[in-house]
């Protein structure tokens, strides 16, 4: 976790809308591997408490 | 020529929580408090996000009941939308559209005053559980609601002809704008067994063609109502189609279905690919193959995945823009862009999936799915994985997982809290919306083709709009900016 936090502090701007650059360089891989750690971060912040409950509830009618 | 590709989207909102758990209920309480004049701090709210609002005076919230009278909550919104209670959801309907960039504007603004509107019930109501409402497409039980996109077409083209031509596309183009699932829930899904499929609704269609929406779904949908001059234009109903969060996807699901039904219109059936001999299977096999590998028989036994029919779409689209222009779909540069962001989402899906997830919301699901399985050593049906599914369409900004996967937006955040007050300028909607706005205490009724005025004593008097490509600003400003008074402008209209 410590490590995540880490990177966290390191890149404290999140990806913007030129995020995607052309060029190809070697650390992409990288980049895109933390990227993803620091969303995996935020959705154990953000995601429901009780996830089955929340699974269970959602129950909809059809429509259309 | 093909004639203007005028479109639009309409949602149908899961919805939980509110009084009793009722999901009519609820609805019908988000239409209502978008619908109440007394919202003054969303007003507040309102004013203060837009500085580039030109303040015309039009009222932002203001709305009236449509034509079509029931029993259930039914607005009309100043940006000229239809906002509603249908069957158990409350659904969206875009304002017409002339060409995918403005779609997409427009399905925004859809999900802002769904966000609102949630938030304003919420705030009037206090309920123990609030009404919480998600842009997605089914709950995972095997019960589905829609998205379904409507596009103007010539009148001349046989019915037949669009089945033939469209359903490569209407299958295929899932592979870039399926908004992906965790596992199945029908017994078509069950039987192919996917941990997760890359569209929400594939496994639900049951037919090539039909009338049904909710029954026995059809890929290609007859149902004929054009909402204009029936003797001139067709409304190609699409119910095939996921609600996607990215803006992205929804752009180049516009964009690629409008270019090739002007492609139909100018080229006719000879030019598509032909169908595969099993649509239904094809669309199913499609939906539950992540690795796009699967294959299908097309009508001559030729064998073709996915990515394939998509491909070979892809070319005929850019052959019509070479030869045509494109500009039944939208002016020169949005159509370069059309073709170029289709083509990016069509090679980075094959090729190198991690630079299209800021852009296809299958993939951008999956990545969170399969990282976060793998961070907690989770099994594929753990009830987490499903709530992340479901979560990544939260319309709340604070709850929402898409709004943290770094999805590209299309639009800016001012562009889309304008659009929520003022309508496109390119077609009817925009007299729609502006007589709403304006004069909205002598309007009785409006609808997709007319708007009702109640004057008092008189009459009613119904301002009929048959052609989407009228009551536009070029063709209506100038007449609404000196009427201060709808008497004034019916006078003026000769009515």
């Amino acid at each position: 976790m410590s490590e995540q936090e880490q990177v966290r502090k390191q890149r404290p701007e999140r990806r913007t809308d030129e995020s995607v650059s052309p060029e190809v360089d070697a650390t992409r891989g990288d980049q895109i591997k933390a990227d993803l750690d620091d969303l995996l971060d935020e959705i154990d912040e953000v995601l429901e408490d009780n996830a089955e409950e929340f699974v269970r509830n959602y129950v909809q009618k059809g429509g259309e | 020529m093909a004639i203007e590709k005028v479109l639009g989207i309409e949602t149908e909102y899961g919805i939980v929580g509110g009084p009793d758990h009722d999901p009519i209920t609820a609805s019908s309480l988000v239409v209502n408090a978008f619908a109440q004049p007394g919202m003054s701090h969303v007003n507040w709210d309102f004013e203060d996000e837009m500085p580039g609002h030109d303040a015309r005076g039009f009222p932002a919230f203001t709305s009236v009941a449509p034509l079509i009278e029931t029993h259930l909550a039914n607005t009309v919104l100043p940006n000229g939308a239809r906002f509603y209670v249908d069957h158990a959801h409350p659904e969206y309907s875009s304002p017409e559209v002339r060409t995918p960039l403005e779609g997409v504007r427009y399905d925004a603004a859809g999900e802002e005053v769904l966000r609102r509107a949630a938030r304003a019930a919420n705030e009037l109501g206090h309920y123990p559980q609030p009404i919480v409402v998600y842009k997605n497409n089914s709950d995972g039980k095997g019960n589905s609601y829609g998205t379904h996109e409507n596009y103007l077409v010539e009148r001349s083209v046989e019915f037949a002809d669009i089945v033939r031509a469209m359903v490569p596309h209407l299958i295929s183009r899932q592979i870039i704008c399926g908004a992906g699932k965790v596992g199945a829930e029908t017994e078509a899904g069950f039987a192919l067994g996917p941990t997760y499929q890359i569209a929400q609704r594939s496994e639900f269609f049951e037919e090539i063609v039909g009338l049904e929406t909710t029954l026995k779904r059809p890929i290609v949908n007859t149902r004929d109502e054009p909402h204009g001059d029936p003797e001139r234009f067709r409304r190609l109903h699409v119910i095939i189609g996921d609600a996607n969060m990215s803006q992205v996807a929804t752009f180049v699901k516009l964009g690629s279905t409008s270019l090739l039904l002007a492609a139909l219109e100018d080229f006719g059936t000879s030019a598509f690919p032909l169908p595969p001999r099993q649509p239904v299977r094809a669309v199913r096999l499609y939906g539950s193959d992540v690795s796009l590998r699967a294959s299908v028989e097309d009508e001559e036994g030729r064998s073709l995945s996915a990515w394939d029919y998509q491909d070979a779409l892809w070319h005929l689209a850019e052959r019509y823009v070479g030869e045509t222009g494109g500009s039944a779909v939208a002016g020169e540069s949005e159509v370069a862009s059309i073709l170029s962001t289709w083509r990016e989402l069509l090679d980075g899906v094959r090729d190198e999936r991690d630079v299209v997830a800021d852009r296809i919301d299958w993939v951008a699901k999956l990545r969170l799915i399969e990282g976060y399985q793998e961070r907690h050593g989770l099994r594929s049906d753990d009830m987490r994985l499903r709530a992340i599914d479901l979560q990544y369409h939260d319309v709340r900004p604070e709850r929402s997982l898409a709004a943290r996967c770094g999805l590209r937006e299309l639009i800016t955040p001012n562009d889309i809290q304008r659009s929520l007050a003022e309508p496109p300028r390119s077609t009817r909607a925009y007299f729609r919306g502006r007589c709403i706005a304006q004069y909205p205490e002598s309007i009785a009724a409006a609808n997709w083709d007319s708007v009702v005025f109640d004057l008092g004593a008189d009459p009613l008097q119904r301002v009929p709009m048959m052609d989407p490509l009228r009551g536009t600003a070029e063709l209506t400003e100038e007449l609404l900016d000196r009427c201060t008074t709808a008497r004034q402008l019916l006078d003026e209209l000769g009515s």
